[in-house]
């Protein structure tokens, strides 16, 4: 035989595999490509939002060597003189950033008052473009970016309504901000004025936000950082701006990895498809592969071209999967924002960037998933001596024999005492890498370990008397192996699905009990924009005044920074009665009461687990350029807030920093009193366009909810398809085997049974098999999901959460699961029984 | 002297939106302007100091500096836009400062410039009242009894000078008010500093020497300049080597012909002559073609002034300042020997605006 006979023959034999189970290459193929998509989905979105945060941040940033900065409230001007007469300084800019309402925009809008002079050294994206020269210094006129613009939907000599320390403004479009800054200004949101207007119409007099800083040539910046603060009062920080971007991006690292790991998740249910697609299509061509072995084909080629159709599948797979991937991902960052509802971007739109290394890496990662799964029925296709294949067709006696018993079962004790031992271990770099690899491990010891189970399962099923269910047990106990081959897949998926299952049941429960704490008024009433606005005197007093409202708590939000390399975190002020901080805090473990020492400060979990803060301890807080020592009375629950919070007591607060403004009230509504009306006759008094809403604690509860929901859409997702590629994976394997037992059910047929018994026997077999895959699959779901909520979670987020195990559901789906299995297995009869008796023994030629 | 307040506010990337705050018809609708008619006679030491009511007012220097020769210009620049007047920031640009400086350097056969611009404030630039005092980070002007000194930080050049004076103050115009054009309106304080003795270092390539030469200060204010329909200007201010002093300038229209012009010479016996339009006359005698912007400069003028007849011959061709990217105008302002009948008898600086473009204020 030429080797180009070979060739087309072992070509024609890989063109039979797809064409006898074209369907299932196809559920293959998807299963690879939503695997692919999603992670390509994830990497994208994920980069572009990520490059697009840190080149806004680079161009608005400019050529500074250093950047001042402070909370969230600003630091005394006055700081900015010493700094630009610093000898090292070369140029010094001043930025006071603010966030106003701009009428009829649901977002605020970014604007940094800056000194045209002093800019134009250093921030290009910082200087205005007028069309009227006389504009640039002018105290009523705004300079949007391009993006802001088109946002705004202005061109210049247009009017902006912007709603700023509680009036109204109107702003002339007077020309462009950052034309000269190059392209990548062009995506920003923001808006340019000039400082001095600002300061006067946002209440800032006396505040900037930043000073950017150019370095005399030859300077070191480490020593003038050093030099700078020893100065600078606490909370004022200098860092490079690389560092604020680092910061930034990093924050997002953790739910990025935690998104990839669920698309590899899908990846490798993607793997287990091809293995069960592949083990269906060997088993079909068994002979003629055999055939092919005794005219002279090498093992070895047998075994690529094999391989090579499982690699098709997954290049195949991989490039609907770019294709899928990319349209989601511009989905994805519509509905979801472009952190897929993470929480750690701003709520712009990001342009999605193609980059073709990682669309390659992703193929390559797809391709390999399904040349994996190929791999081993390929070698067991090839392994098989070709006289006893060519003589008879029973693959099962091979699986069965293959790998001793308790050598595997050792594999998976040691890989469960692995796993617990990996839950254990602490995070690597920010990333829960032990935890993933601990559920690896659970994952591969079930596997290891199914055969036994399985037949242990099997053989605690009672026998049934004579009849299909009989013959079904009876061919379930004479072969475990393949039946623990076909198991192994499910198991993966159910084991998964059911994890992430418990994981976001737990979570979700979490929050709703957080909520509940959280939330202890009937009214919430929210400054516009959320965190920097303020609600007036006026509007409080008319709070105050309202008929219905039983107790009124206000409460001021900001930020500050605690490390120079981190984002600024949440300073929040309330009104907390140190004595029952639980009554408005979601407290976990031990608090103390801090009369004695200084005054009490309830840190977040985030905080507290990211510094190490404890109970008792004392730590310093920049308040009004002061370092504030504060005992650390509790830890609290945050969900909102992944950069971490600190609560204070308000009237603390406003002694200390002499700021009495807030921006955030909460309204208890008399017994009796219809909190709809109180609200409606709230929103009346409030002035109409200052943006200010008026929102009950159910709304509240019910719209965090729902963002609860969206964020884990994406789980909610690859949850149901995990679901559907463990049937598919399921059914697979059965047909495969009804396909091997042609004789069989001949035989049987010959002997008397009709299509009906045969039907209600693999059906039974199944039902059976399916009933040990999904409790197989709970219990290691279980495991999975205590590594994912003990483990995983509080080591990306730095948050916990509490177990709750929805054992409606999961018994639901496990019925189902059982009902579908049992479904399939009598489908998969009616074709197996198609052909008449005669010629599935000819089979056996 | 205008086109040195213009040149501090060219050599800017931004000087294109803030020259704006300058034109009349937005400021002087807001704010009352002074104009210098209305002014009492000059009184020093009050007038050395800033004018901070007048839209716009410099203090321009200009000079030789001998062994190796260099040409020298400092200019401060004080502008009040008559905008946030009422904003209490510190940041509020009430008072604006530009700075330029410019090196006419021979072996380079260019001008090497250099420029500043802030708003006035926190210290780090401003324009005092009282003794000249006007600064911008490390650039300063500073009046310290009978002298000057300046600082000027540039990337290729820095000097600092002490400028000492050695005559009296040469009150320009009647009693120190100058006209700039036909309408009465159109006048400006003015008086210079002529013959002022300077001594200090000069930096440039890279080595710094002791250096002296002469130099020449005017100090002008105005709310209401450029007369209409002038679109630029010829003025010259030489000191003469037997201690004599003259200023002189014409404003031109489109057709080049004079709109206003004016100066005066104060002879070595220090007797003073103020020259009205009649008597004031600029003759081109070389023409030079900028290979840059193709504009053509008069670099070389007769001229007339009374009785007086001068011939102005540049220190070297190429002192054309280029300053279209930025404030959209390009004009030559180089140093200059003076002759009387044909012999050396002088030194100065001559400046030539609007032939390129008509200029705007």
């Amino acid at each position: 035989m030429t080797p180009l006979a070979s060739t087309r023959a072992v070509a024609r034999a890989a063109g039979g595999g797809f064409a006898h189970g074209r369907g299932r290459s196809v559920v293959a193929i998807l299963a690879i490509a939503s695997g692919v998509a999603l992670a390509y989905a994830v990497e994208l979105v994920n980069r572009s939002a990520v490059s697009e945060l840190v080149s806004g941040l680079a161009v608005l940033s400019g050529t500074s060597d250093l950047e001042v900065r402070g909370p969230g409230a600003g630091f005394d001007e006055r700081i900015y003189p010493r700094l630009a007469q610093d000898p090292d300084v070369a140029a010094a800019s001043p930025v006071l950033e603010v966030r106003a309402t701009v009428a009829g925009r649901d977002d605020p809008l970014t604007i940094y008052g800056v000194d045209v002079f002093r800019a134009s050294a250093i921030t290009p994206a910082l200087i205005p473009a007028p069309d009227r020269r006389e504009d640039a210094l002018r105290g009523d006129v705004l300079f949007p970016s391009p993006a802001a613009r088109r946002w705004l939907g202005v061109a210049t000599g247009d009017r902006v309504q912007v709603r700023a320390a509680g009036r109204a403004l109107a702003l002339r479009v007077a020309g462009t901000a950052g034309e000269t800054a190059g392209a990548r200004a062009g995506a920003a949101r923001y808006a340019i004025m000039d400082i001095a207007a600002v300061q006067r119409d946002f209440d800032r007099l006396g505040r900037i936000s930043r000073v950017d800083l150019r370095l005399r040539e030859g300077a070191d910046r480490g020593e003038v950082v050093r030099r700078l603060q020893r100065w600078l009062p606490p909370g004022v920080v200098a860092t490079p701006p690389s560092a604020a971007r680092d910061a930034s991006a990093e924050a997002s690292r953790a739910y990025r990895v935690n998104l990839d790991v669920l698309a590899l998740v899908a990846l490798v249910t993607g793997a287990m498809l091809v293995f069960a697609t592949q083990t269906l299509s060997l088993a079909r061509r068994r002979q003629s592969l055999a055939l092919l072995r005794t005219l002279g084909l090498a093992r070895r080629r047998l075994v690529a071209f094999i391989v090579a159709e499982s690699a098709w599948l997954g290049i195949a797979g991989s490039i609907a999967g770019l294709a899928l991937g990319y349209g989601v991902a511009g989905i994805a960052v519509r509905h979801f924002g472009p952190d897929l509802g993470g929480g750690y971007f701003g709520d712009e739109s990001v342009p999605l960037r193609f980059d073709p290394i990682v669309a390659l890496a992703m193929a390559l990662l797809g391709t390999a998933a399904a040349i994996a799964g190929g791999l081993a029925p390929a070698l067991e296709a090839a392994s098989v001596a070709p006289a006893s294949a060519l003589r008879a067709s029973d693959p099962d006696a091979r699986w069965g024999r293959r790998g001793e018993p308790w050598r595997r079962n050792l594999a998976a004790v040691l890989g469960v005492v692995a796993a617990v031992a990996a839950a254990a271990l602490p995070q690597v770099g920010g990333l829960p890498v032990a935890g993933y690899a601990s559920i690896a491990l659970l994952l591969a010891a079930a596997i290891a370990a199914m055969p036994s189970l399985a037949r242990a399962a099997v053989s605690l099923l009672p026998m049934p008397g004579p009849g299909a269910g009989r013959l079904a047990l009876l061919h379930l106990r004479a072969i475990p192996g393949r039946t623990a081959v076909s198991l192994a897949a499910m198991v993966t998926s159910v084991a998964l699905m059911v994890s992430m299952a418990i994981m976001v049941a737990s979570f979700r429960d979490s929050f709703e009990a957080w909520l509940a704490v959280m939330l202890p008024a009937d009214l919430y009433v929210r400054a516009s924009p959320a965190e920097t606005g303020v609600l007036t005197a006026d509007e409080q007093q008319r709070m105050r005044a309202l008929g219905g409202a039983a107790r009124i708590e206000f409460s001021r939000s900001t930020k500050i920074l605690l490390d120079p390399g981190k984002p600024p975190v949440a300073l929040l002020a309330r009104d907390v009665d140190p004595r029952h901080p639980a009554a408005r805090l979601a407290l976990i473990g031990p608090s103390v009461d801090p009369s004695a020492g200084p005054p009490p400060a309830w840190v977040s979990e985030v905080l507290a687990d990211e510094r190490g803060l404890t109970v008792g301890s004392v730590l310093d807080v920049p308040l009004a350029g002061e370092r504030v020592p504060f005992t650390i009375a509790g830890v609290w629950r945050d969900y909102a807030r992944p950069q971490g919070a600190i609560v204070v007591e308000r009237s603390r607060f406003e002694a200390l920093t002499g700021d009495t403004s807030v921006n955030e009230a909460a309204i208890w509504i008399d017994r009796g009193t219809d909190p709809g009306e109180v609200r409606r006759e709230l929103l009346r008094q409030l002035p109409a366009d200052a943006g200010t809403t008026v929102i009950s604690a159910g709304d509240l509860r019910r719209r965090s909810l729902g963002v609860f929901d969206r964020t884990f859409a994406v789980t909610y997702a690859l949850e149901a398809a995990s679901v559907a590629i463990g049937l598919v994976a399921l059914s697979a394997s059965l047909v495969a085997q009804t396909v091997a037992r042609r004789r069989e059910f001949g035989m049987l047929r010959h002997l008397g049974l009709t299509r009906r018994q045969l039907a209600r026997m693999l059906a039974f077999e199944g039902g059976a098999t399916g009933a040990i895959g999904t409790v197989t699959g709970l219990g290691v779901g279980l495991a999975i999901s205590v590594v994912l909520i003990e483990v995983v979670n509080p080591q990306s987020f730095h948050w916990t959460i509490d177990f709750v195990l929805p054992w409606r559901g999961l018994l639901l789906l496990a019925a189902a699961l059982v009902a579908l299995s049992a479904l399939t297995g009598w489908a998969s009869s009616r074709g197996a029984t198609r052909s008449d008796a005669v010629r599935a023994v000819r089979d056996d030629w | 002297m205008l086109a040195a307040g213009l040149a501090s506010l060219a050599g800017l990337p931004f000087a294109r939106r803030v020259g704006a705050a300058l034109t009349p018809s937005d400021a002087r609708t807001a704010i009352a302007y002074p104009d210098a008619r209305t002014g009492a006679p000059l009184a020093f030491p009050a007038d050395f100091g800033a004018h901070p009511q007048y839209r716009v007012e410099w203090w321009y220097v200009t000079g030789w500096i001998d062994r190796p020769t260099y040409g020298f210009q400092v200019t401060f620049f004080r502008v009040r836009p008559g905008i946030a007047e009422d904003n209490p920031s510190r940041f509020a640009p009430r008072q604006l400062l530009f700075a330029h400086a410019a090196l006419a350097d021979p072996a380079l056969g260019r001008l090497r410039v250099a420029e500043r611009a802030a708003r006035e404030g926190f210290g780090l630039a401003g324009a005092n009242e009282g003794p000249t005092h006007a600064w911008i980070g490390s650039w300063s002007l500073v009046q310290e009894g009978a002298e000057y000194l300046t600082a000027v930080r540039a990337p290729d050049f820095s000097f600092d000078f002490a400028l000492a004076r050695t005559q009296p103050v040469l009150v320009e115009g009647d009693g120190g008010v100058s006209r700039k054009g036909p309408d009465p309106d159109e006048t400006s304080g003015y008086y210079s500093e002529p013959q002022l003795a300077v001594h200090g270092t000069l930096a440039v390539g890279g080595r710094s020497r002791n250096v002296e030469g002469a130099a020449w200060l005017d100090h002008e204010w105005s709310s209401d300049y450029l007369a209409r329909g002038a679109v630029g200007w010829d003025w010259t201010g030489v000191n003469f080597e037997d201690g004599g002093a003259l200023m002189a300038f014409r404003i031109r229209d489109a057709a080049g012909a004079p709109v206003w012009a004016g100066g005066t010479l104060r002879d070595a016996s220090g007797r003073r002559t103020t020259f009205g339009p009649a008597d004031i006359a600029f003759t081109p005698l070389h023409r030079w073609t900028s290979p840059r912007t193709r504009v053509e400069y008069p670099i070389a003028m007769h001229i007339r002034a009374g009785g007086l007849e001068a011939t102005l011959e540049p220190l070297f061709d190429d002192q054309e300042l280029d300053a279209r990217a930025s404030v959209g105008t390009v004009y030559w302002e180089g140093a200059v020997r003076a002759r009387l009948a044909g012999r050396d008898a002088g030194r100065g600086y001559l400046e030539l605006t609007g032939y390129g473009a008509p200029l705007r204020l």
